[in-house]
């Protein structure tokens, strides 16, 4: 067999090894399902096996489904009524092993996810290696996907299900430990003893059959509405799952209705429940949408999907951080967390101190949370280096220059450190807007010189993104790409422009909150909608956070460079007025699109409505929205047209992780195939025609939804797909 | 088609719903069989010509499970060929209840029937019944589920009330309560309830604080804001009503309707057999009718619902002399006078729940009886009784003295 091993013991206890051949980890693929099936068979037939334990062969135990494989099968436009019975076999088969009449014990020496912990959950008993950094849980939800193998049903009524609602809701992942004190594993020993031990339950006369097929089984902690507890649990549980889903997301909502509907039923029919949710979630655009972006996409990406070829593989032992604010501040500390030697340089030591306190503070943290040793901390930070001296830069592979967005100091910084770095040093530049080929010209070497934008605050972001210059090198971009791999966070790579992608397409969301403002809309109705329809916050919350100041600036900056080329939009005349007139430059200054009491929540400034006087007749929600996704899904298409972007999944990715568009959409551009191109162009001609061209979409857009063409049909011959 | 007729209406006064209330010693099928045995009592009734008793109870588990109607009339000692049915329109059932009674007299199918409801919610907790509604995942979700004080709250923050607006408006309900008490303008209508060796228990409405200053009701908490915040109902609502930045949360105990035990009946029939009974017709019911709203702002059906009776009667809120609307809220009630222009002196003139109390399944033939002794009082005609209503109803009855 390909994906398991046998070996019966003279106990007559057969030991069922699953190893992938082909695979760094064990998932649940078509060839393990027909060969465990044949396994289940023969643990039946062969009267001399008295029963079976199932490890793994790898250091993790089985990480779940393999995502690669389904992303190809969710099918939006599939029939619900055949994938159920396609997708129900997995769960069949498990409730052919645990209904097999011999004992089956999960000897769980490693990391048990989806599909993996769902096969220990059908198994009689479950042994687990005491090693915290296994992982157990069911993150199905994180994807969009529900745990379809019985997980939503046999875990409620092992653990309960108060206890058992948030870890199928919320994916969340446990320690062996921590699933021991659930009760999801029955006994935890010492690594490498979880086989002998499995077996030993065998030869002490485990029971091969589950409570739940026992005659009067309950649910522990009760189940359904006519438990006198029931009420309030549910009642509240699904209210508070709207308040973090807002109606965006199936997957939550379809899991726990199966875990409701399911629990107060037998067994087989719960089974049934489940698979029929199941069913509609494989067929729902969204799982559809969040595999293909969160998982496959991204996952290609964290491989440096984009990496040029023929580059050798690169490391960095020695960062130069240049200017320590916030952003250098925050790169020295993710880069000395990677193991690499920082040097932090500012105008004066006591500024790049200051920078290093950041680091402090985090780390002091950790320690206060027990996630960190003080030693640990201790040496994290020996790794940081502050200076105001530009001749300890020697010896760095990467300079990081993050001082003021401002194109003398940043010319002026690049010469200091280029004189005493090495002539092979790449140097990036964390510009969130100044265009790169034109702040390379201050470059001696602007092949090495390349933008490379993390997002604040930096220990929380995943994403970086990578800004090629006219003259950057394959060399540079390979470099760059390392070193973010290094960090572990996530790379898209585009080419120059204002902006760049993710800047520039944020942007256009911000002005069309301020330009409803302009017409009259209901700011209250702008940032709820956006708030509903997924965004992290709303607009003119967000210009408060970044400070109207600064969006002022850069309107302004644009305005100047782009002359003739500059599309106009009504927010123009909004950030004029808030610093100009009425000196509300936002959060930082106390005062912006909101108030900010010292003793309370922040709330709409009621200042507005006089000067944006709120019209008779308000935009239905559902119009709201549509402005807010469209305006930055077509500026995105329109990134592609440019080559500013130069495959979809980056516009997706960067989308999703860079700025927070809503993950259900899967991406500025998947939202554009969620659409349909045909319907979205449509749409936009509307809106371009009521609002103005910043929502008409460029032509290649128009040629593709004509011909019926979709970015993804494009890209899944590229190389978006071969590297995941 | 026949008219149907009040000739009497009884109730008990309404106990505090707490275990200190004076009728939490009262079963519920004893408290409804003392309004029925009153109703006979007071007007010699042979019970062997009412054809049904229709009761609400928006609880029905437990002791006020298993058909209250029925083992009302059984434990009230009707003739025993005198049927019960019981019936849920959540906060209307009663005056849903007096509705079915008398649709059976308007339809020609009965002559004699009894409307009426209880509710003993210091025993039978409201929710107690759990429901679809509110627990299952599913539908509470694709319905933006959300409780009627979340409702309430998001009717002042639409309308724009405010804190200080909703306790005035409690602040009259409980002097007008106090002035109708004290002048005795219940004393037609209110039985006391007695215990098992005949002690009266209670003979007044139990839950009114006479006296109340905005002052007093100012120094309430809200109410509804943990349930709303950390529960995450305000959340659903919003998604709902994204036009409000967020919700105020105005109604405190004092403000909204008290949790109460009480029970009533309404005795309703045909105008020949009333003669040939020797019961005189006090008022004709001249039509009913119910209608959906919105379920998660919940509270907003009693104007839809007046203006559906009103058209189907021919009539206007001009031709209406008084008007009653449950006070479950006070935004409820300030909604209603604002979306049909009625002046607060044309409505809950002697007060209500907020000062008496709410007891779910008898409210809506209460306030049916309340009503009706004001228009005699006043030698006024007409009468519209509406309330609002769970899963976003209203049910409205138009009366009419003759």
């Amino acid at each position: 067999m390909k994906t398991i091993e046998i070996n019966t013991d003279s106990n007559g206890i057969m030991l069922v090894t699953i190893d992938l051949k082909d695979r760094s980890m064990n998932v649940v693929s078509p060839e393990f399902i027909a060969e465990f099936d044949q396994v289940i068979d023969q643990l039946v037939s062969d009267e001399g096996i008295r029963g079976a334990v199932v490890t793994s062969g790898k250091s993790s135990f089985v990480a779940g489904a393999d995502l690669l494989q389904i992303v190809d099968e969710i099918d939006p436009t599939a029939d619900p009524k055949d994938a159920f019975a396609r997708w129900s076999v997995l769960q069949q088969l498990y409730r052919k092993l645990e209904t097999c009449g011999k004992p089956v014990v999960a000897a769980i020496n490693g990391t048990a996810l989806g599909g993996g912990l769902e096969l220990c959950l059908a198994c009689h008993h479950r042994v687990a290696a005491n090693n915290p950094k296994a992982k157990i849980g069911q993150p199905e939800v994180q994807v969009g996907l529900l745990p379809g193998a019985g997980g939503t049903q046999r875990l409620p009524r092992m653990i309960g299900l108060e206890a058992a609602l948030p870890l199928l809701v919320q994916g969340t992942h446990l320690s062996p430990e921590k699933a021991a004190k659930l009760g999801i594993v029955e006994q935890l020993v010492e690594p490498g003893r979880e086989v002998e031990v499995a077996k030993q339950w065998i030869l002490d006369g485990g029971e091969a059959e589950q409570p739940w097929d026992k005659k009067g089984f309950k649910v522990p902690g009760g189940a359904g509405l006519m438990h006198p507890k029931a009420i309030q649990t549910q009642m509240f549980g699904v209210a508070l799952l709207q308040k973090t889903t807002n109606h965006n997301y199936p997957a939550p909502i379809a899991i726990m209705s199966a875990v409701y509907e399911g629990s107060v039923l037998p067994i087989d029919k719960a089974l049934k429940i489940e698979s029929q949710y199941f069913a509609e979630i494989l067929t729902s655009v969204e799982a559809r949408n969040m595999v293909r972006t969160l998982f496959v996409n991204k996952g290609a990406a964290d491989k440096l999907a984009r990496r040029p070829q023929g580059v050798d593989k690169s490391k960095v032992t020695k960062l130069g951080v240049l200017g320590a604010g916030m952003m250098g501040a925050g790169i020295a500390f993710v880069s000395a967390r990677a193991g690499m030697h920082v040097v932090l340089l500012d105008r004066s030591k006591d500024d790049a101190e200051k920078g290093k306190d950041y680091s402090r503070k985090l780390l002091q943290k950790r320690i206060d949370r027990g996630r960190m040793s003080a030693d640990a901390a201790a040496d994290m930070l020996e790794l940081i280096q502050t200076t105001d001296d530009y001749a300890k830069l020697d010896g760095c592979e990467y300079i990081i220059e993050a001082v003021f967005e401002d194109r003398d100091i940043k010319a002026d910084v690049t010469a200091k450190a280029e004189a005493v770095i090495p002539e092979n040093a790449i140097f990036g530049s964390n510009t969130s807007t100044m265009p790169i080929t034109g702040l390379a010209e201050s470059s001696k070497r602007p092949e090495s010189f390349i933008g490379i934008h993390f997002f604040s605050p930096v220990d929380k972001m995943p994403l970086v993104e990578v800004i090629v210059g006219e003259k950057t090198s394959d060399e540079a971009i390979a470099r760059t790409l390392d070193y973010i791999q290094q960090l572990r966070k996530t790379p898209i790579v585009v080419n120059d422009s204002r902006g760049f992608y993710t800047s520039r397409v944020f942007g256009t969301c911000t002005r069309e909150g301020m330009s409803m403002l302009a017409e009259g809309v209901n700011p209250a109705l702008i940032e709820n909608v956006a708030k509903h329809s997924g965004l992290p916050v709303g607009p003119l919350a967000v210009l408060d956070e970044v400070s109207l100041d600064l969006a002022y600036k850069i309107g302004k900056q644009a305005r100047d460079d782009m002359g003739d080329a500059y599309v106009a939009t009504p927010a123009d005349s909004v950030t004029e007025k808030m610093v100009n007139e009425l000196d509300r430059r936002g959060k930082r200054f106390g005062a912006g699109f909101y108030d900010y009491p010292a003793d309370g929540e922040k709330r709409l400034w009621p200042g507005l409505s006089e000067h944006f006087p709120v019209a008779a007749e308000q935009p239905t929600p559902e119009e709201v929205k549509t402005r807010l996704f469209y305006v930055q899904a077509i500026d995105t298409a329109r990134c592609l047209e440019e080559g500013v972007l130069t495959h979809p999944a980056d516009g997706d990715i960067g989308s999703v992780f860079g700025w927070g568009f809503p993950p259900y959409t899967g991406g500025t551009l998947s939202f554009i195939e969620t659409v349909g191109l045909e319907a979205f162009v449509a749409e936009a001609d509307r809106l371009a025609k009521q609002y103005g061209p910043r929502f008409e979409v460029p032509e290649g857009l128009r040629a593709m939804a004509e011909n019926g063409e979709t970015f993804y049909g494009m890209a899944t011959q590229g190389d978006t797909r071969s590297a995941a | 088609m026949t008219d149907a007729y009040i000739f009497d209406h009884v109730r008990s006064p309404r106990g505090k719903g707490r275990p200190n209330g004076a009728l939490h010693e009262v079963t519920p099928v004893d408290l409804a069989a003392q309004v029925l045995t009153s109703l006979r009592e007071r007007n010699d009734l042979d019970t062997s010509k009412v054809d049904d008793v229709v009761f609400g109870c928006v609880s029905p588990v437990g002791e006020q499970g298993a058909n209250m109607g029925r083992s009302a009339v059984l434990n009230a000692d009707y003739d025993q060929s005198v049927p019960g049915t019981q019936l849920n329109r959540f906060c209307a059932s009663g005056l849903e209840a007096v509705n079915c009674a008398a649709a059976q007299v308007m339809a020609g199918q009965s002559d004699l029937t009894i409307g009426g409801g209880i509710e003993c919610m210091s025993r039978v907790p409201m929710g107690s019944d759990s429901g679809a509604m509110i627990g299952d995942p599913a539908f509470a979700y694709k319905m933006y589920f959300a409780p009627q004080g979340i409702g309430a709250d998001l009717i002042a923050s639409l309308e724009g009330f405010s804190r200080d607006d909703v306790d005035a408006y409690a602040v009259e309900s409980q002097s007008r309560a106090a002035n109708a008490w004290d002048n005795g303008y219940f004393a037609n209508s209110v039985v006391p309830i007695h215990d098992q060796l005949g002690n009266v228990l209670l003979d007044r409405d139990e839950h009114m604080r006479p006296g109340t200053t905005a002052e007093d009701l100012g120094g309430l908490n809200p109410a509804f804001v943990q349930m709303g915040q950390q529960g995450g109902f305000d959340a659903v609502a919003l998604q709902k009503y994204p036009q409000v930045e967020a919700i105020n949360h105005v109604h405190t105990g004092g403000n909204s309707s008290g949790i109460v035990d009480g029970s009533v009946a309404v005795l309703i029939g045909t105008k020949e057999i009333g003669e040939a009974m020797g019961l005189k017709p006090r008022a004709r019911i001249k039509g009913f009718s119910s209608i959906g709203t919105d379920p998660t702002i919940m509270l907003t059906g009693p104007a839809p619902s007046a203006e559906k009776v009103l058209k189907r009667c021919g009539m206007a809120v001009k031709d209406i002399d008084l008007f009653e609307l449950n006070e479950a809220f006070a935004s409820v009630v300030m909604l209603f006078m604002r979306r049909l222009g009625i002046d607060h002196d044309k409505i809950n003139v002697n007060g209500g729940a907020i000062a008496m109390g709410h007891p779910l399944g008898a409210t809506g033939a209460i306030i049916l009886g309340t009503v009706l002794d004001e228009l005699e009082r006043r030698d006024e005609e007409t009468a519209l009784i509406n309330l609002c209503i769970g899963g976003g109803m209203g049910t409205a009855t138009i009366i009419e003295r003759v």
